[in-house]
């Protein structure tokens, strides 16, 4: 402790004796040391870029064609689009009519947040055709897959009309992928770019071009 | 051997250790650190746990060398490589259960640590850095067993990562930028895998080191609090200089630590060998299922030491169609305990000085620390709904909003119950 304090006198006395400040040294040294550090911030550029997703991962996002003929009223299939679950349900009338029902316990009954959807499929049944509906089904509160509940009743409780829970914290989606106001998500499930390639055919990532 | 050889032999040793002396500071090292460390004489229990956690780190330092001889980081291998260490690999199965057991035990050990530093006030001045060194390998010991989980490649490993990962989309305008930089691809992917691999193996564990060693030299600057968080350097020998109430740590609290070593080396053997999965606590059954994308298991819940954050996470609700709120809280309540030094205005350190409305906080505080980490491992819908009157909410999800005010009170308050607390007078010399 002593010896430090002696230091530091000795190093003032110092400093009294060479008050010249070399002026072009000083400003040598914050030159160089900006270029320095300039420099390291332009090499550490490469190493955060290495972490973005690479060409291969950019390429896997091909659309996938899907048979939806097989789908029986009431049931739903799982195509992977991306790596991601993508949910073909096909709703009988009786689900399609409960859509229009619960607009009050919804977020965002009208689809107004647009990045969910397509255009096309801006409207009540959130689809190009009334009972099939087309959902990435990943949770828009942190990444889970819902589980399916499309019948009403069951575990999830009396007033329940069917449609999807999360099991990691619990959001609760209609038949239509709108969430039910009081769940973590915030946000309607996304619906992808879809199209029908003919009766039977879907061609998941890839845009209608007529408006439906 | 004869009384000459013998003297012979010690001045050979001792031109040997001058020999070293000359060009490395060993015998002065070895003084400064353990045989003229002065400790203070009243350790008890709680003291226990400062090496048992460096024990622990030596444990998964080399568990993990031997673990990376056999495991491989790409999804298409990772969880048959897990099974392969488990069934084929010599020994493998200990080595593994070592490892997996190793990390909950780290959090045993760093919870009653980091409890004992809280009771006794060891965060205090003048060891607010060896505190805020002790939050960050805190906070690199979350990491690292949050990227160790991926790399068995089960369900629990992947949808637990996507989960933390998509944490960071809830920032803000940068969020889902950062979240896709993380995993390396648009979801987690072998990319992810690979990066938690390098992240778990080399960059962590460096950092957690080098944060250890901060830890331990700022501690042999300031000196060790004890039970009665008094100032053991206040009162030294005249002669020696040494304080009246300390002891050399070695041989004294080196002998201590290894009975403690002892003890807990049986409870850790216990568990390895009778009980490695530990009812589902340490390693989930779902994670002996393989990553699938498409399907996130019925009940996902995290490891038993994240379930009070996690709790946490899920009981604060969206605010202005955002999950943001609900992230920072969970966020917060890790990092809260890096401003206890600055929160706590008590005039005394040690819980045994204190009156009885801290002690109530500090009890309120352990037992939402408790519900929560409990509420943590159960889905929310446990207790069933209320009825209509409370807008037929989850019990469970009211009950944990509840301990999560209690829990952040505890932190928010603590400058005025601190300060309201009717404290007893702290004696002289150490109590033992």
């Amino acid at each position: 402790m002593s010896d430090n304090q002696n230091d530091n006198q000795q190093a003032d006395s110092q400093m009294r004796e060479c008050s010249q400040v070399d002026l072009d040294k000083r400003n040598f040294l914050i030159a160089t040391s900006a270029v320095g550090a300039l420099g390291c911030a332009a090499v550490a550029v490469p190493f955060v870029k290495s972490m973005t997703p690479s060409e291969r991962a950019k390429a896997a996002g091909a659309p996938v064609e899907v048979d939806i003929s097989k789908i029986e009223p009431g049931t739903m299939l799982t195509a992977e689009w991306r790596g991601q679950p993508v949910w073909i349900i096909n709703r009988t009338d009786e689900m399609t009519a409960e859509l229009a029902k619960h607009d009050d316990q919804l977020s965002d009954p009208a689809s107004d947040v647009t990045s969910q959807q397509p255009e096309y499929c801006k409207n009540e049944s959130r689809s190009l055709k009334p009972n099939l509906a087309v959902v990435v089904g990943i949770c828009t509160h942190l990444g889970c897959s819902p589980s399916e509940k499309l019948q009403r009743g069951g575990d999830m409780g009396e007033g329940w009309t069917g449609g999807f829970f999360c099991p990691c914290h619990g959001s609760k989606f209609d038949l239509a992928g709108r969430v039910f106001k009081g769940s973590p998500a915030p946000i309607n499930l996304v619906v992808p770019p879809h199209k029908y390639l003919s009766e039977n055919l879907l061609l998941i990532g890839v845009d209608t071009e007529e408006k439906a | 051997m004869t009384d000459k050889n013998k003297s012979a032999l010690s001045s050979a040793l001792n031109d040997g250790l001058n020999w070293v002396d000359a060009r490395f500071p060993l015998t002065s090292n070895v003084k400064a650190h353990l045989t003229e460390y002065y400790a203070p004489k009243n350790f008890n229990f709680w003291y226990f746990f400062g090496s048992l956690a460096l024990l622990v780190l030596v444990l998964q330092i080399l568990t993990g060398i031997f673990l990376t001889m056999h495991y491989k980081p790409d999804a298409d291998l990772a969880f048959g490589s897990v099974e392969y260490i488990m069934r084929d690999v010599p020994w493998g199965w200990l080595i593994r259960y070592m490892h997996s057991t190793g990390a909950s035990m780290f959090f045993v050990v760093v919870y009653l640590h980091m409890f004992r530093g809280i009771i006794y006030g060891s965060y205090r001045n003048p060891r607010e850095l060896i505190w805020l060194f002790g939050v960050g390998i805190f906070l690199v010991l979350m990491g690292e067993a949050f990227f160790g989980y991926l790399l068995p490649w089960g369900q629990m490993s992947y949808w637990g990562a996507q989960v933390i990962v998509n944490l960071f989309s809830a920032i803000p305008l940068i969020g889902p930028d950062v979240s896709e930089w993380l995993r390396g691809d648009y979801l987690v992917s072998d990319a992810t895998l690979n990066r938690f691999f390098a992240f778990h193996v080399i960059a962590l564990p460096f950092v957690l080191v080098g944060l250890v060693v901060a830890h331990l030299i700022a501690l042999h600057e300031v000196g060790s609090n004890n039970p009665d968080g008094i100032e053991i350097k206040k009162l030294k020998d005249k002669k020696t200089g040494f304080p009246l109430d300390g002891i050399p740590f070695h041989p004294y609290y080196t002998v201590k630590d290894l009975v403690g070593v002892s003890v807990f080396l049986i409870v850790f053997s216990a568990i390895v060998f009778f009980a490695p999965e530990m009812g589902g606590y340490f390693l989930e059954a779902n994670n002996f299922v393989p990553a699938d994308p498409l399907k996130t298991p019925a009940h996902i819940a995290p490891v038993w030491y994240f379930t009070p954050y996690y709790s946490i996470l899920r009981a604060v609700p969206p605010i202005l169609n955002s999950q943001f709120p609900g992230v920072a809280a969970m966020g917060l309540s890790v990092v809260a305990f890096a401003f206890l030094p600055w929160l706590d205005k008590s005039p005394v350190k040690s819980i045994r000085y204190r009156g009885m409305l801290y002690k109530q906080w500090l009890l309120a505080f352990v037992i939402s620390f408790l519900v929560l980490g409990y509420l943590g491992t159960v889905p929310s819908n446990i207790w069933g709904q209320f009825g209509a009157w409370m807008g037929g909410a989850d019990r469970a999800t009211v009950v944990a909003r509840i301990f999560t005010a209690v829990y952040f009170l505890f932190f928010i308050l603590m400058p005025w119950y601190t300060k309201k607390d009717k404290t007893k007078p702290v004696p002289e010399r150490v109590t033992g």
